[in-house]
């Protein structure tokens, strides 16, 4: 009977599993990181009184929002190496996951920035602040908790999403699932056991950010 | 707009600390200042008064940059601030002449607008250190200073949601003074706060007056508090000063019959 669930089985697989746990957290961890920092810049560069500059992020993150990151990821990886940009599964797969991500994050930073009201930014120049000081020292602390629950979500969605570089070989958690369920001729203990990993990681991630955003608000005594 | 009427520098005889010259600010078609000259000499306290709509706020956020202007030149202490020199011409000023020039400029907000995630020490000590490049002892003793000099030394370590309205305006005040500017903005400093600590705030403005020889213009609705401590008060009307003197004779015997409509109706909701 195949719905017979085995144990001896599921212990035998666990620790591959649990290698490529450690993988699709690399991944969504390096995925995010680059999507924190592109984003910061993308939200900035909207911000600019540049008009070029700021038409073509704003289509850059319209671009990047209306297509689907299955797309982008092979485009990277597939497409990338016609233009000279060869590169392995592994780094296509965060740039792709990490630009993807990056547009999402933008917005979220975006509102955080529109969310700090007019007058400080009107204090900054009557205290004669430069440009950077107003952003680094007064406004992004500002935005930076309002911003937190946004990027939160956006840190389980990376997470959720990391399966979908499978797709091109890298070694993550569904990957490696596939890869013992078509060895074994078993595919219920692997999926239910990649289930329970997102469920066990993904559940306390939200609990987390949301201690941190209350830490966060402590903190800078808002 | 021709420039050439408009001098690179105000001569050494005849320099006000601040003199707008001729200066239009519209948004689109509404013309919020009219060809405004208005000269304020070193040390002197102006008030401007009248009805909401008439430009006043306008001119404190003209002169401390807040706002762009459309025509005209805005000089202080001598040179242009709006504009500078270029190639033996005036011409718009780019963001580094205006930094320079700024720093001879403070301004205290109707909403105060402290900084929420520091404390009111280190809101005083934020443009002394980063602005000024003061270090940050320094920036310390002088924003001390100026906090015991609103009296609010007590609370210095606090966060400005732990301060009453008159005292995070007090805070303000002490921010605005710790970069030393030469000529002071009060934007309708009390319009915010409640009747019993408007007095709070206003006692530190007289202070300020009797003990410092700051140039101060200041936007107000406390007809009794412009009379006070005022050497000029300017009546705003539509965009221009429809009457200016000393305030005994504007409020005790007005010349004009909109600055007498306006003092009554004042009197009146009082």
């Amino acid at each position: 009977m195949m719905f017979h669930w085995r144990w001896d089985f599921t212990y035998e697989i666990l620790p591959r599993l649990m290698w490529a746990t450690v993988n699709t957290l690399i991944a969504a961890g390096a995925g995010y990181a680059i999507a924190l920092v592109l984003g910061l810049i993308l939200a900035l560069a909207q911000r600019t009184n540049w008009k070029p500059l700021t038409f073509v992020v704003r289509e850059f993150v319209e671009f990047i929002r209306s297509t689907p990151l299955v797309l982008q990821i092979f485009f990277v990886f597939y497409v990338g190496p016609q233009f000279g940009v060869r590169l392995s599964p592994w780094t296509s797969g965060m740039i792709a996951i990490g630009l993807h991500y990056s547009a999402y994050l933008s917005e979220v930073y975006r509102a955080g920035i529109e969310a700090v009201p007019r007058g400080q930014w009107e204090a900054c120049r009557a205290l004669n602040m430069s440009t950077a000081d107003t952003y680094l020292r007064i406004i992004i602390p500002q935005a930076l908790p309002p911003s937190v629950a946004g990027m939160g979500n956006y840190l389980v969605g990376i997470f959720k999403d990391t399966p979908m570089l499978s797709v091109i070989g890298v070694a993550e958690l569904m990957h490696t699932a596939n890869a013992i369920g078509a060895e074994n001729y078993r595919f219920l203990e692997p999926y239910t056991m990649v289930g329970v990993i997102f469920l066990a990681i993904s559940l306390p991630t939200a609990g987390l950010v949301r201690l941190f955003e209350g830490w966060l608000r402590r903190k800078l005594g808002l | 707009m021709d420039m050439s009427a408009f001098p690179l520098e105000l001569p050494e005889t005849d320099r006000p600390m601040v003199r707008f010259m001729n200066v239009t600010k519209s948004y689109g078609r509404l013309v919020v200042l009219d060809q405004l000259n208005l000269d304020i000499a070193a040390g002197e306290m102006v008030s401007i008064i009248g009805p909401s709509g008439s430009g006043k706020t306008t001119v404190l956020r003209m002169l401390m940059t807040l706002e762009t202007i459309n025509g005209g030149v805005i000089y202080v202490d001598g040179k242009p601030l709006t504009h500078m020199a270029k190639g033996g011409k005036l011409v718009p000023a780019d963001e580094r002449y205006l930094r320079m020039m700024r720093s001879s400029i403070g301004m205290c907000f109707q909403h105060f607008n402290l900084f929420p995630h520091m404390t009111a020490l280190q809101n005083c000590m934020e443009g002394p250190v980063q602005v000024l490049g003061l270090s940050k002892q320094e920036a310390r003793e002088r924003s001390e200073e100026l906090l015991s000099l609103v009296g609010m030394i007590a609370k210095k370590d606090q966060h400005p949601s732990r301060l009453s309205g008159g005292q995070q305006q007090r805070v303000a005040i002490a921010r605005a003074l710790a970069m030393r500017p030469k000529v002071m903005l009060f934007d309708e400093v009390t319009s915010a706060l409640d009747p019993e600590v408007i007095g709070e705030v206003t006692n530190v403005i007289r202070k300020l007056v009797a003990e410092h020889n700051l140039t101060m213009l200041m936007v107000t609705h406390q007809m009794g508090f412009a009379h006070d401590i005022s050497d000029r008060v300017c009546f705003f009307f539509g965009g221009k000063i429809e009457e200016q003197g000393p305030p005994d004779i504007l409020f005790g015997a007005p010349q004009r019959d909109r600055t007498k409509q306006f003092l009554s109706a004042v009197k009146e909701a009082h």
